[in-house]
Parts: structure tokens; C-alpha cells; sequence
């Protein structure tokens, strides 16, 4: 079992503790519901730092990148993120993962799920036919999250670089509460604005930046947040978890990710991936809410009028800013059109659902 | 919260009060805790007769979902008629206000198989 940084923090804080990963990370300190409301009304602070991050460097650095993944890298200037897919040589999807460019055609930072560390860095180091230099820095990089219309200001007095001028999808590597080299990043898992902060925990830096953070956020209604409330922000957001929503047997095609899968390029899966646009895919990730009582939850089986099986459902949970059952599958293409009534296997029930537009919250 | 001395309990995280041939029966703060946040309490069980360790029930949290099993055997006489609207009940008042069924007793006498509160607390390392 491995630990985080802030393993002392969480449990002083009377957490809820859970094995993820190989991690010992907090499911909740107070309460779901009342971490996820926060993060939404106010703001959160999450303890990522089992995710996964590589560097690239050298002047094949960004062939690589173009090689493996399905987003276009070549447009990343300097201090620019996106969204991405590694993808395999059927279409599917290895792992969905953030570009950093940290230095144009030179060097760059991927941050991987830390379920697949391992995997990522074993497929990205077999195709490394442009011959970069790669490092996995995972173990030593710490990741917090702070999220929610109040994160940049909570976040402001700590440092002197301007967060409010700091883009989506962009970052800036400065000085952070007293702590030099911190990349701060406007991304996030949540859709509720704020940013991701790394840094390097060399001789205790870490617990020094989440003090500091927890006390900038105190008269700012900034709570410890865990890795249930993330699920939920996430999920009410129609981003997809790996492993759940997609995997390497789903073509980002199927799960709505077209957005990120750029044809002016060459890469893995790409004649698969192009043959799918062509021809149209067979199934499609769609998003549903109930309209009885229930809570979908992932594998339960989604059927037509008939009762019979024609999806699963790969992530459901109660939204707790719908006050509502959510949930996301896979359907077939001709059924997936938002309206459509379907039904939830949970248990011996059969639960009434429609079809939605994501994201669920706008 | 310490666990009361005056209730028994199960390994699956029940706890039940016997008076007579009457019981009333919920779950523990371990149970509530696990869970986390309580969205339904589901029972369809009642005025069933049901064998001890029986499921008379589901709990829906945010992310996980649980059975609920009868401590002792018998038929389910009432439902906690709050749990309906406020759920949270059971996370705020596990052995108070979240109580979740009250029951007729088949067998009164027998408490066999049930945990006192030092061997419960001794289950759930408190």
C-alpha cells in the first residue's frame, strides 16, 4: 500500500479511508453530498496525488505524443494543456490522459490515471520508435486539486502570479506558498472552475502547501474534499472515468470523445477510428436520469420497453445537485437519442429512465 | 459515538432492541459510516414473516448500495415513516431517530447468535 503526502492530514481530519489504486485515499471526510455542494457553491480541496505523471523530453518528444494520441499535440504552445486519448491499434482506448507543453517540440508532461501507471508507461515505452527521453515522475509528484467558483481567490494571497488572468486549459510554473516550481494548471474533474496545483514533496513542501491552502480557505467555505464527491462532480458533468465510461475495448468515437480525435495527423487505431466515422458507430455513450426511485449503478443492465437487455450502465450515481439518479451507458446508435424512455435493471426491478443530453447540470 | 450497552447486534451491522415479544431494529454508526450519505431506505418486507439473517431490505447510499437482514426471525410491523422524506436520519441518528423497522418476534426468548456491545465493538475494532 502505497500513501500520499497528506495521508496524516486526511486521517487527522477524520476521513474515510479507501484503497484506490494502490493508494490509500480519502472517500469522504464530512459527507458526500455536503463536500460535493461545496465544491459547487464555494470550493474543495482534493488530494490527487496518485495520479500519474510522465516527461518527455528531446526533440522526439512530440512525434511520440502524435503517434500514441488522438488529440493534434502540434497545436500545444508553451504553458498550454489538453484532453487525450492514448489509443490502440483496434480504436480503443488505452487511457485518457492531459498533454502538458511545457516547452514546445522539447518537453512535455502527461498525466495519466493512476490505475494505469504501470500499463501507460510500459505501452508509451514500446512505441518509442522517435527515441525520447522519458521519466515517470509518479512517486514524487504531489497533485491537489482546489475547485469551485472560489479556488482562485481562496488561492490568490499565496502567490504573485495573477490566477483570475489564467485561462481554461492553461498554466504557469511559480512560486506557491513559499514554495518554488509549482505548476499551476486551470483544469479540472469537477466543471466547477479552479485549479490543479503539482509540485515536488522534496523536504516536506507538501503539508506546508495543503496548510497553507486550508487556511486561505477558511473564511472562504473551503472544505477537504474526497474521491466520492469527485466521482459525483464528474459524473454530473458527463466526463467520462476510465475504466468505467471507457476502456480499451471503447473507441473514443463511442464515448462522444470526436472532440479529441483529430484525422490530420497519423496514430494509433487511426484507420479503425476512421473507418468508425465513416461508417458510423454501433453504440453510442449516452446519458440518462430515473424517473422512479433507484440508484443505477456500473455493469446494471439497460433494456428497452420490452425488457430486453440492450446496454450496461457504466457509471450512475445520485446527483447531488440534481437531487436526482444519474447515469451514463452504452446503447446502440439507434437508440440513443435524448427523450428516449428506458429501463434499469437494478436488482429484481425494473426502474423507468430517460434518455439526456450531457452534461446532466448546465 | 460509543456503541450503546443496551442493544444487540449482528455482524452484517444491525443493531435491535428487544422488549418483550417486540423488537425494534436499525443500523449501527459503523454501518452509517460505511455507507456514507443515505439516499433510500427500501423495505417491501412488511408483514412478512421472515427467518433470522433474511433480507428485509436495501439501503441506497450515493456510491454504494447494502442489504439489510433481520436480526432475529419474525414479521415486520412497521417502517420508520420519517426515513421516507429524510433518509439522512439514519446518518445523523442510527440508534435514535434513523430506527428502521419494529417487528413481532417468532421466538421472544431467543437472542442466540446475537452480539453483545463489547463483542460488536471487538468486530468493528472501536
Amino acid at each position: 500500500m502505497k500513501f500520499t503526502p497528506f495521508f496524516d492530514r486526511h486521517v487527522a481530519l477524520g476521513a474515510k479511508m479507501t484503497a484506490f489504486a494502490g493508494y490509500q485515499m480519502p472517500v469522504f471526510y464530512t459527507g458526500i453530498n455536503e463536500e460535493h455542494l461545496s465544491v459547487r457553491r464555494n470550493a474543495g480541496l482534493f488530494d490527487v496525488s496518485h495520479m500519474g505523471e510522465f516527461i518527455l523530453k528531446g526533440p522526439g518528444s512530440l512525434e511520440l505524443i502524435q503517434s500514441l494520441t488522438s488529440n493534434d499535440a502540434s497545436r500545444l504552445e508553451n504553458g498550454r494543456a489538453q484532453y487525450s486519448c492514448l489509443t490502440n491499434d483496434a480504436g480503443g482506448i488505452v487511457d485518457d490522459l492531459l498533454v502538458y507543453c511545457l516547452e514546445q517540440g522539447k518537453a512535455y508532461m502527461l498525466v495519466v490515471n493512476a490505475a494505469n501507471i504501470e500499463k501507460d508507461w510500459n505501452w508509451i515505452s514500446s512505441r518509442n520508435r522517435a527515441g525520447a527521453e522519458l521519466h515517470d515522475i509518479s512517486a514524487k509528484t504531489c497533485l491537489l486539486a482546489i475547485q469551485g467558483p472560489m479556488a482562485t481567490r481562496i488561492l490568490q494571497p499565496l502567490t504573485g502570479t495573477d490566477l483570475s488572468s489564467l485561462k481554461y486549459y492553461t498554466f504557469v510554473k511559480t512560486r506557491f506558498a513559499g514554495v518554488d516550481n509549482v505548476l499551476i494548471s486551470a483544469t479540472g474533474y469537477t466543471g466547477a472552475g479552479g485549479v490543479e496545483i503539482y509540485f515536488e514533496d522534496v523536504k516536506g513542501e507538501a503539508t506546508g502547501i495543503w496548510d497553507a491552502i486550508m487556511e486561505a480557505g477558511k473564511d472562504h467555505g473551503l472544505v477537504p474534499s474526497g474521491l466520492g464527491a469527485r466521482d459525483t462532480l464528474r459524473l454530473e458533468m458527463g466526463f467520462c472515468l476510465y475504466g468505467n465510461d471507457i476502456d480499451d475495448q471503447t473507441s473514443p468515437l463511442e464515448a462522444g470523445l470526436g472532440w479529441i480525435t483529430r484525422f490530420n495527423k497519423e496514430f494509433t487505431g487511426k484507420s479503425v477510428l476512421e473507418k468508425q466515422k465513416a461508417e458510423g458507430v454501433h453504440r453510442r455513450l449516452v446519458g440518462f436520469v430515473l424517473q422512479e426511485k433507484g440508484i443505477p449503478r456500473h455493469g446494471y443492465p439497460i433494456l428497452d420497453q420490452d425488457g430486453t437487455g440492450t446496454g450496461v450502465v457504466t457509471s450512475g450515481t445520485w446527483s447531488p445537485s440534481l437531487q436526482q439518479a444519474i447515469g451514463m451507458g452504452y446503447v446502440e446508435t439507434g437508440q440513443a437519442a435524448p427523450g428516449t424512455s428506458i429501463f434499469i435493471g437494478i436488482r429484481d426491478k425494473q426502474v423507468r429512465a430517460t434518455l439526456v443530453k450531457i452534461p446532466f447540470i448546465s | 459515538m460509543s456503541t450503546p450497552t443496551h442493544l444487540k447486534y449482528t455482524k452484517d451491522h444491525e443493531w435491535i432492541r428487544i422488549d418483550g415479544n417486540q423488537a425494534t431494529v436499525g443500523i449501527t454508526e459503523f454501518a452509517q459510516r460505511e455507507l456514507g450519505d443515505i439516499v433510500y431506505v427500501e423495505i417491501n418486507s412488511l408483514g412478512k414473516a421472515l427467518k433470522a439473517n433474511e433480507v428485509f431490505g436495501t439501503v441506497e447510499a450515493v456510491k454504494t448500495v447494502s442489504d439489510l437482514y433481520l436480526p432475529l426471525a419474525g414479521t415486520i410491523l412497521e417502517l420508520n415513516p420519517r426515513l421516507d422524506k429524510n433518509p439522512e436520519l439514519v446518518n445523523q441518528d442510527p440508534y435514535g431517530e434513523g430506527w428502521m423497522i419494529r417487528m413481532t418476534l417468532s421466538d421472544p426468548g431467543d437472542g442466540s447468535g446475537l452480539l453483545d456491545q463489547a463483542a460488536y465493538d471487538q468486530l468493528t475494532g472501536a
